[in-house]
């Protein structure tokens, strides 16, 4: 298990400092740059070169790459160039706002999602079971850019029941509640695609299972259905669950970019994108960084949740 | 977000290819696909938007681009604007038909691209196998460690924003999804005995390769673009609105859903319409490729 744990980081490792690389090649061999753009387009060659000399931008790019990485393991994430703060604090600020939109998509979407797909299938081919899956359907094929432009139409503009952007109202005291009210609409549609394919994929792996042998052992010796599914079945589909969970917290995080930028929500991706576009190398390397760290994460917390939901799995 | 679905059921399919009964008689699947009401209603509407998009030219429509200061913000059911105008007073009708063209065309050459080149790269992974295979496969893994859409994006910028840059860079981030897909069904395939009777009667590698190997991956590879087309649309979709894709003035249902955006207060068709086509496109696609999935991969359900 320890074995497994370590040889899984050092993989970590790798796989970052191969983002890392790969985002800080493609940033400085293709045209345009950090100079460039913050002294327009009137700019002389002559302060294009001083500017660049200052941000070091004149080196080699494995030169480049070599000091912000060991800038980096010193804690040292180096300056905006466009906003003149300290990465650092940004990135994690900003972080914590789509962490919190995430968790937001993730309590709706998963107990939903696998409540869903479970009913659906125990129930399968009634009404409960077609409404589920239409609904999944309709959810999967919904731009979610597009689900929350209605969400503000039909709720901030025309009810005027909830606030339409931002993360606290700008008058507010910014408490709790204040949060919590500006988190609705977003997270909702956040979690509409991640709810319908839960929902499809807990469905059909529950389907698989009902027809196991063990199923019909179970219910022959006069097992409940509440029994019968809730723990025979249920316990069985818990690692085909884990896989789409991990999938879909990874993703959930990508989706923010868009639920970000149609709600005004000050989180990571709306924050890439500027930082992209505006070539803010230094905050695209740190956010590029922190979101792939999350990612990988992630995807070994998904498989050390395989070994705890099913213990014939076991990690050498 | 839609994505997320596109890549799901990816990774769904991509675990599943292996598991295809080898050899499933087409002609039962296509029954099965026709008997299933949804797929066909899902298959119209399909047709239905391929033939707008390619009769938009000769249609008796409005030019898209052509502005009318008078009409601007008309609702929907104006007399001679079926959809109501935007803010420059452009027919939205006109826009959307002509937009169809866009999204068809995105969806179609984005998942080529995405197809043949992840094919490719998972054939020659999974059949060569050893250094090639573990390098690709790392190289994949370094892919699927991005978080997609910064991906995308970080291509776009590098690229330049404009929708073919866009279309690239979604199809670039899907590759991944196919190579691991062809790469775990080839693996399986390779110690198949048909696949060691031909190496044993001597055919080359590149026959095997072409004859043996690729025509059986090909059907749940063409299933899983079905169900892959959707999503790439709306992937491309979303980065338009947000700026890096189809640049305005052009008929995009990205850029007028980001254009309408501004006058949700006063006019929410403008962005809503544009949304809506693009949904029913997506619906009609996602039906179909169910279907088709059901249909060829029964296993699948």
């Amino acid at each position: 298990m320890w074995r497994y744990l370590v040889r899984r980081l050092i993989a970590a490792i790798v796989v970052l400092v191969g983002v890392s690389f790969v985002v800080f090649l493609v940033l400085h061999l293709t045209p345009g740059d950090p100079a460039q753009v913050l002294l327009g387009p009137r700019a002389t060659p002559d302060e294009l070169v001083r500017l660049r000399q200052e941000l070091g931008l004149d080196r080699p790019v494995l030169i480049q790459y070599a000091r912000w990485a060991s800038h980096v393991l010193r804690g040292d994430f180096g300056r905006s160039i466009m906003q003149h703060r300290a990465v650092l604090p940004e990135i994690i600020r900003r972080f914590s706002a789509t962490l919190i939109l995430t968790a937001g998509g993730v309590m709706l979407a998963f107990p939903l999602g696998t409540l869903g797909g479970i009913v659906a299938a125990a129930r399968q081919g009634t009404l409960v079971d077609r409404l589920t899956t239409t609904a999944a359907m309709l959810g999967v094929s919904m731009p979610a850019f597009w689900v929350g432009l209605l969400l503000i139409i039909t709720f901030s503009v025309h009810l005027g029941w909830l606030p339409g952007t931002g993360m606290y109202s700008p008058t507010g005291s910014g408490g709790l509640t204040d949060l919590l009210v500006h988190l609705i609409l977003p997270a909702t549609t956040l979690a509409l695609v991640p709810l319908s394919i839960i929902s499809r994929l807990t469905r059909s792996s529950m389907l698989d299972v009902i027809g196991e042998d063990y199923i019909r052992t179970a219910r022959a010796k006069g097992l409940s259905d509440r029994a019968v599914i809730g723990k025979h079945a249920f316990r069985n589909i818990l690692v085909a669950m884990a896989t789409v969970f991990g999938l879909q917290a990874g993703f959930l995080l990508a989706g923010a970019v868009y639920v970000e930028t149609v709600f005004s929500w000050p989180g990571i991706g709306f924050m890439m994108v500027n930082a992209i576009l505006t070539r803010d190398f230094p905050l695209v390397q740190g956010g590029v960084l922190l979101v792939a760290a999350t990612y990988v994460l992630i995807n070994l917390g998904t498989d050390l949740l395989y070994a705890y939901v099913d213990p014939r799995i076991r990690y050498g | 977000m839609a994505s997320s679905g596109g890549q799901a059921v990816a990774q769904a399919i991509g675990e599943a290819l292996p598991r295809r009964e080898i050899g499933v008689r087409p002609a039962t699947s296509w029954r099965r696909f026709l008997a299933n009401r949804w797929a066909i209603a899902g298959a119209v509407v399909v047709l239905v938007v391929v033939l707008a998009a390619t009769l938009a030219p000769f249609l008796p429509l409005r030019d898209p681009n052509v502005t009318q200061p008078a009409r601007r913000l008309s609702p929907p059911f104006s007399p001679g604007y079926v959809l109501g105008a935007d803010h420059l007073g452009r027919d939205l009708f006109s826009r959307v038909i002509w937009g169809s063209r866009v999204s068809l065309l995105v969806g179609v050459l984005s998942t080529s691209l995405a197809m043949s080149v992840g094919t490719t790269v998972g054939l020659t992974a999974g059949y060569y196998g050893g250094r090639a295979d573990l390098l690709i496969m790392r190289g994949i893994d370094i892919l699927m460690a991005f978080p997609y859409i910064l991906l995308a994006i970080a291509l776009v910028a590098a690229l330049g924003p404009g929708l073919l840059n866009a279309m690239i860079a979604v199809a670039v981030v899907n590759i991944s999804f196919y190579a691991r897909g062809v790469r775990s069904a080839v693996l399986l395939l390779r110690e198949q005995e048909f696949i060691v009777a031909a190496r044993a009667a001597g055919a080359t590698e590149g026959r095997i390769l072409g004859r043996h190997v690729l025509p059986n991956i090909l059907a749940p590879v063409l299933v899983f673009v079905s169900m892959n087309i959707g999503w790439m649309i709306t992937e491309t979709a979303g980065l338009s609105f947000i700026g890096l894709g189809a640049q305005p003035p052009s008929a995009d249902w990205g850029t007028m859903l980001a254009d309408g955006r501004q006058f949700i207060t006063v006019a929410s068709h403008v962005a809503a319409i544009p949304g809506l086509a693009l949904f029913i496109l997506v619906l009609g696609l996602n039906l179909a490729g169910d279907g088709l999935r059901d249909a060829f991969d029964p296993r699948l359900r």
